[in-house]
């Protein structure tokens, strides 16, 4: 073990090379990598690691990226890439591929917006386009997170029950560029935690052929095992959390984070690193003498349904703040969680910080105070958080 | 036009034990990529082999889950990245010291358009992998659209008067990558295609392989007539038989006879090229040009017409 400084990019990279190396008893690991801001620095980390039984492709295009990756899990590799923003959707084909072929490619993902315009700030948009494709995805609050969620990522995704890509995020430049303390764990712990990949139905010698055509009464029961797989995650995580805490010496955040939630009437939900920013705007409500409380929606896929439920029950307020925009509609994390609200609660969304805007305490003390003058839900609120 | 089954080259005790595309698939009779996979199936041999199959007429013939018409453990891929998904397999094949040679199976339309980026990138960091494009000039798996492989003058869903602009030319595109090995081939001459298989298999680094693909449905030609039809764009000049080793040594394997009457004939034989009323004389510039050019490639100067 060792403590670094290292931003949430080069610990993402710096897990995969881990994961990697502990892979060399398996059939080794293979990463296709594009350049993308904010990103790119991830995948000039992995490029420049040694890794036996390790190969980086550096390919044209995001979407070869998963390509690369989905050929290596093919044949039985780890297989790790990241990317961002429209690198994302220009991979979207691909990832959503990895997903139905069940393949367990990890991906980091530093959330960007969606261009053009061209912005390179953070936002949520991006990983939530793939909200509904069949992968784990884990919203990180700080680097130590980021570092963690990957190698618990490799072994979600890798876990036979699962068999899935999953992809953590961290938000461009807040995380991705931010540098910060890391406990780097020793290979030999690594080692421990993720024993050798086995993608059961890897290419081998027995001719059979992955991903042809199916029926549509096939594609339904695929589509069922794979949700089936998905809801598995809720109860696998636990465990992988003490083996994970038994081998590295702490515990990584549960798929809920909760913040004073108990007596609290307002609760604050939200994802990322604005939970971060609610929590203190929390403490001095507090101090205020104002029952509030902040729930962090640490893992969105599969969605914490009945975590969620228990900590809004009882809650009279609930104001969830989306770093994303579902256009026509509303926030994605308010869309997908104001059904777990008791009826009669106020369920109000604010919409802050796209497109990479600050989203300070001032901000979400601002939130309460309209949350708390309310009497009913309203339409999602766009906030400009200048 | 009875004659032994691929010239008698196939069926034989050299072939592979299991056939690579087996009986019961679904592909139309005639298909060029049927009798491409029969020739592939005696080059292998026993070499051990993973195929990759982007979406293409041969993401159909592998038939629905869970039986499996390919002899030979088979990724599909997305449209466009058949080549990255196989440098994916070939990387972890040689990080575990395995002979696995990796083989990419596609149409035009995964090889010349959508699927062009990934292959050039392919080409350049000279994967190993050899990438079969079998080439039916349209894409077949949607019912025959234009693509840029589709020769002037024939009529595709989508080009219904006709295609006004030439063929790309891949085969010098692939050159021009400097990758070991590129080849065309025809399938009418099968000691031919069955010596550049065996050739492209063994090689290691990017090989890339053009097979014109008879395709009876998208053609609008007799099922029967396939090869008679390679044979003739073969002998017109039309369709030039050579390859290309390290981009630079350019050698013709099939010496055409230049004759306007094969060219008519490969012409009338198909439905497609009839609406635009093509003739041997309107193709005749384009291909003197392009044999002129191959002349000087590959050093063999023999005149394709002499004048007067």
């Amino acid at each position: 073990m060792s403590l670094e400084l290292l931003s949430a990019n080069h610990g993402a990279a710096l897990a995969a090379t881990l994961a990697a190396r502990a892979n060399r008893k398996g059939r080794g690991f293979v990463s296709g990598v594009y350049p993308i801001t904010p990103s790119t620095e991830c995948m000039e980390y992995l490029c420049n690691q040694k890794i036996d039984k390790g190969h980086v492709v550096r390919v044209e295009s995001e979407h070869s990226a998963m390509g690369v990756c989905i050929g290596g899990a093919a044949a039985g590799a780890r297989t790790f890439t990241a990317t961002s923003s429209n690198g994302l959707a220009y991979m979207v084909e691909n990832c959503i591929a990895a997903a139905t072929l069940r393949f367990p490619v990890v991906m980091a993902v530093a959330n960007r917006t969606m261009g053009p315009p061209w912005n390179i700030w953070a936002d949520h948009g991006d990983a939530l386009m793939l909200r509904d494709a069949g992968i784990i995805q884990f919203f990180c609050a700080d680097n130590q997170e980021v570092f963690d969620s990957v190698l618990c990522g490799f072994r979600l995704a890798e876990d036979s029950r699962v068999m899935m890509p999953v992809m953590v995020c961290m938000e461009g430049f807040i995380l991705s560029h931010r540098t910060a303390q890391i406990d780097v764990p020793a290979q030999a712990q690594v080692d421990d935690f993720l024993p050798p990949t086995e993608v059961p139905h890897r290419l081998a010698e027995i001719p059979h052929t992955l991903g042809q055509i199916e029926i549509p009464h096939q594609t339904e029961v695929h589509r069922l095992q794979h949700h089936q797989a998905m809801l598995e995650v809720l109860t696998l995580y636990g465990a992988i959390q003490d083996e994970f805490e038994a081998i590295f010496g702490r515990r990584p955040p549960d798929v809920v984070v909760p913040y004073k939630t108990e007596d609290a009437e307002t609760l604050i939900v939200s994802m990322g690193t604005i939970p971060i920013t609610a929590e203190r705007a929390v403490d001095e409500l507090r101090a205020q003498g104002k029952k509030v409380g902040s729930l962090r929606v640490r893992l969105f896929r599969p969605l914490p349904d009945i975590e969620i439920r228990r900590h809004f029950a009882g809650k009279k307020r609930i104001a969830v703040i989306d770093r994303n925009i579902g256009l026509g509609m509303g926030g994605v994390l308010w869309q997908d969680t104001r059904v777990f609200a008791d009826p009669g609660a106020v369920v109000q969304d604010y919409l802050a910080g796209m497109g990479g805007g600050d989203i300070r305490p001032g901000h979400i003390l601002q939130m309460v105070a309209d949350i708390e003058a309310r009497t009913e839900s309203g339409a999602p609120m766009l906030m400009e958080t200048l | 036009m009875n004659e032994p089954a691929l010239g008698g080259l196939c069926q034989s005790e050299l072939d592979r034990s299991d056939a690579i595309f087996r009986k019961g698939n679904t592909n139309c009779g005639g298909c060029g990529m049927s009798i491409t996979l029969q020739m592939l199936r005696r080059a292998v041999g026993q070499r051990p082999i993973q195929m990759v199959i982007p979406a293409c007429c041969g993401a159909v013939a592998g038939g629905t889950f869970p039986q499996s018409t390919f002899g030979a453990p088979t990724l599909m891929t997305t449209f466009a990245s058949a080549a990255a998904a196989a440098s994916g397999m070939a990387a972890v094949a040689r990080l575990n010291g395995e002979k696995t040679r990796v083989i990419v199976l596609a149409g035009d339309g995964g090889t010349f358009d959508i699927g062009f980026a990934c292959l050039s990138a392919a080409a350049e960091r000279n994967e190993d992998i050899l990438f079969i494009c079998y080439d039916n000039e349209i894409y077949g798996n949607t019912g025959g659209q234009r693509s840029s492989a589709t020769p002037q003058g024939a009529v595709t869903s989508n080009t219904l008067e006709g295609k006004l602009e030439q063929k790309k030319d891949i085969l010098s595109v692939m050159a021009a990558h400097r990758i070991p090995y590129a080849a065309s081939v025809s399938l009418a001459h099968v000691e031919d295609t069955h010596r550049k298989l065996t050739t492209a298999i063994d090689q290691t680094g990017f090989r890339f392989l053009h097979v014109l693909s008879p395709c009876p449905t998208g053609w609008k030609s007799e099922p029967a007539l396939g090869l008679e039809l390679v044979r003739l764009a073969v002998r017109s000049g039309l369709w030039p038989v050579y390859e290309i080793f390290d981009g630079k040594r350019h050698v013709v394997n099939i010496e055409p006879d230049f004759s306007d009457e094969a060219l008519n004939m490969y012409l009338s034989l198909q439905r497609r090229f009839q609406k635009s009323g093509l003739t041997a004389g309107d193709l005749r510039p384009a291909i003197e040009k392009n044999w002129q050019n191959l002349r000087a490639l590959s050093g063999r100067i023999v005149p394709a017409r002499r004048e007067g």
